[in-house]
């Protein structure tokens, strides 16, 4: 699996409730989580995830175990996210729901092409290479099948 | 030799291990999506729901119609399916699955990040996402990597008015927000024995906060003697010479009550350098602190007087508001002008039963600060009973050692 998209910078540190509020979270209609999407962050954010990569600081996602904040990045375009450490609920949720995570410690310019492998562990930002750790054989097929609901389902 | 975690897990540090899962539980938040998940699974039967629970906790009672449907189909699916259930009003889940539920030893998954507060009692207690506990719900189990373990080595005992809320927020500012992600956490030391159970339940419960997956005590005869008056006869555990990745040490004796200043819950700042900051809300409870012991204390400092700021209890179970009850704490309570909230999370998650307004502080029992969760322009102070119960008889920030 290749990922590719115009990058998105973000600082260190983005909680679940950044990613999505808590005022958001009942409802089963995913697109009102894409909508509201870092809302509290910058209101204008949310427009402009289709088809980026975030690049985070570290801890990405910390916080809740709401899925939700996987679920809004992926059903906004969010192509995947690389930071040089994650949550590690968020980690495991994202695998879970298809949306691609990299641990990775690079530099990022806002609308650099990102070009990222993660079962590999190699990404490419602007001119710039990364060699990171590789999903786990596990993850990988997770990931590869779509997320955990279409894994469990392919391996009955 | 192995840390805790290493002998539950049954594996060295960073080994990937698949393991049935001994407890599962979700609440009226999370459960919806896991019901989503499991559906589209279209597993058929859950593997053991005489080990999973569902609890409702978050949004209790249902604050609108929306709210009230999902909560409605998952308490149809609890009963249709034979899940252990609990209805709005018994209280929060890790409370709960505290109230003589979760045994020494145990490995336990709940779809929320606070299930670390098991830890206490010596279990392998860890959070998952909704996806992942679909999955345990179909199959019994899930997988883990075992995690490397930083000590805690707690030295001496607290100090009036330092409590394990202070201690808690200490490690937490020490380690930071993400010192211990991917880690678990033991709390060791002669320190460890001279903290209750309810303490013992604030201090895991907060592990999360500096990344942790897990945050254990050894059982030991605390333990055993709390899980005896629930009809269990459990046996301490036993630490061993192990390999902890580092430890970090701390003096008891020299905790001072703090407050964690927002929007990070690893920042904090003595009480008494920030005596004086006016507050429009006092909150009490959640799985941090709204426990027998933390109402006890409460009502201890305010009894006979009247509080100066909108101050709202939450007790954490249905148990501690009845223990509260027929000891005369509750009346206390409401003498001095708090408001009673019915046992779940209340406020803590921005929900409702005390939203903040633009511009509002609240200082807050619970254990996140983060940038508008109690309400869009609010701000969250974090800090221990007494001193939320010093502040609220201020009216603003105050030091408990003065009302003591």
């Amino acid at each position: 699996m290749i990922i590719e998209g115009h990058a998105l910078c973000l600082g260190p540190d983005i909680d679940t409730d950044v990613i999505i509020a808590g005022r958001y979270l009942r409802t089963r209609d995913r697109s009102e989580w894409a909508r509201h999407a870092f809302e509290d962050l910058d209101p204008t954010l949310s427009s402009r995830l289709e088809g980026t990569v975030i690049l985070a600081g570290k801890n990405f996602g910390c916080g809740s175990s709401r899925e939700q904040a996987a679920i809004a990045l992926k059903e906004a375009g969010v192509r995947g996210v690389i930071a040089p450490s994650f949550a590690r609920i968020f980690y495991r949720n994202a695998i879970n729901v298809g949306l691609p995570v990299i641990e990775c410690e690079c530099t990022c310019t806002d609308g650099e092409m990102v070009r990222a492998d993660p079962a590999a562990g190699k990404v490419a930002i602007g001119d710039r290479s990364y060699l990171t750790r590789p999903l786990s054989p596990r993850m990988r097929e997770i990931l590869s099948a779509g997320g955990l609901v279409s894994y469990w389902r392919g391996r009955r | 030799m192995s840390t805790l975690s290493e002998q539950i897990l049954g594996a060295p540090a960073g080994d990937y291990v698949d393991c049935p899962v001994d407890r599962s539980y979700v609440h009226d938040g999370t459960g919806v999506l896991t019901l989503e998940a499991w559906r589209a699974m279209q597993a058929g039967v859950l593997a053991r729901p005489d080990r999973c629970y569902v609890l409702f906790d978050h949004i209790v009672p249902a604050n609108n119609s929306v709210t009230a449907g999902l909560q409605q189909d998952l308490r149809m699916f609890a009963r249709e399916h034979g899940l252990n259930f609990t209805d709005v009003g018994e209280g929060i889940c890790h409370q709960l699955m505290g109230e003589g539920i979760a045994l020494p030893g145990e490995i336990i998954v709940g779809a929320d990040s606070h299930t670390c507060t098991l830890g206490a009692f010596g279990a392998f207690a860890t959070g998952v996402g909704a996806t992942d506990m679909a999955a345990i719900w179909a199959e019994g189990g899930t997988w883990f990597r075992v995690p490397e373990t930083i000590a805690i080595r707690l030295h001496g005992a607290l100090a009036l008015p330092a409590e394990a809320k202070d201690l808690a927020l200490t490690y937490v500012a020490r380690l930071t927000m993400d010192g211990a992600t991917y880690r678990a956490l033991e709390f060791v030391g002669d320190g460890a024995a001279t903290l209750s159970i309810d303490s013992r339940m604030t201090l895991s419960n907060l592990a999360v906060e500096t990344g942790a997956k897990a945050g254990l005590f050894y059982a030991d005869g605390a333990t055993c003697r709390y899980l005896e008056g629930y009809g269990h006869h459990a046996r301490p555990q036993q630490p061993g010479e192990c390999c902890y990745e580092r430890e970090l040490h701390i003096d008891m004796s020299a905790v001072v009550p703090v407050v964690a200043v927002p929007p990070r819950v690893d920042t904090i700042r003595p009480v008494e350098e920030m005596e004086g900051l006016p507050l429009d809300q006092v909150f009490v409870g959640t799985c941090t602190n709204g426990r027998y012991e933390d109402l006890q204390r409460f009502s201890a400092m305010v009894k006979g007087k009247r509080v100066k700021v909108r101050t709202l209890i939450a007790p954490a179970s249905r148990n501690v508001l009845a223990r509260a009850t027929g000891s005369g704490v509750l009346s206390d309570l409401v003498r001095s002008g708090c408001t009673i909230l019915p046992p779940g999370c209340g406020p803590c998650l921005g929900a409702h039963q005390g939203v903040l307004g633009e511009g509002e502080v609240c200082l807050s029992t619970a254990n996140r600060n983060f940038r508008n969760r109690m309400g869009v322009g609010g701000e969250i102070y974090l800090g221990s009973v007494s001193t939320a119960a010093a502040s609220a008889l201020a009216g603003a920030l105050a030091s408990p050692g003065a009302v003591r």
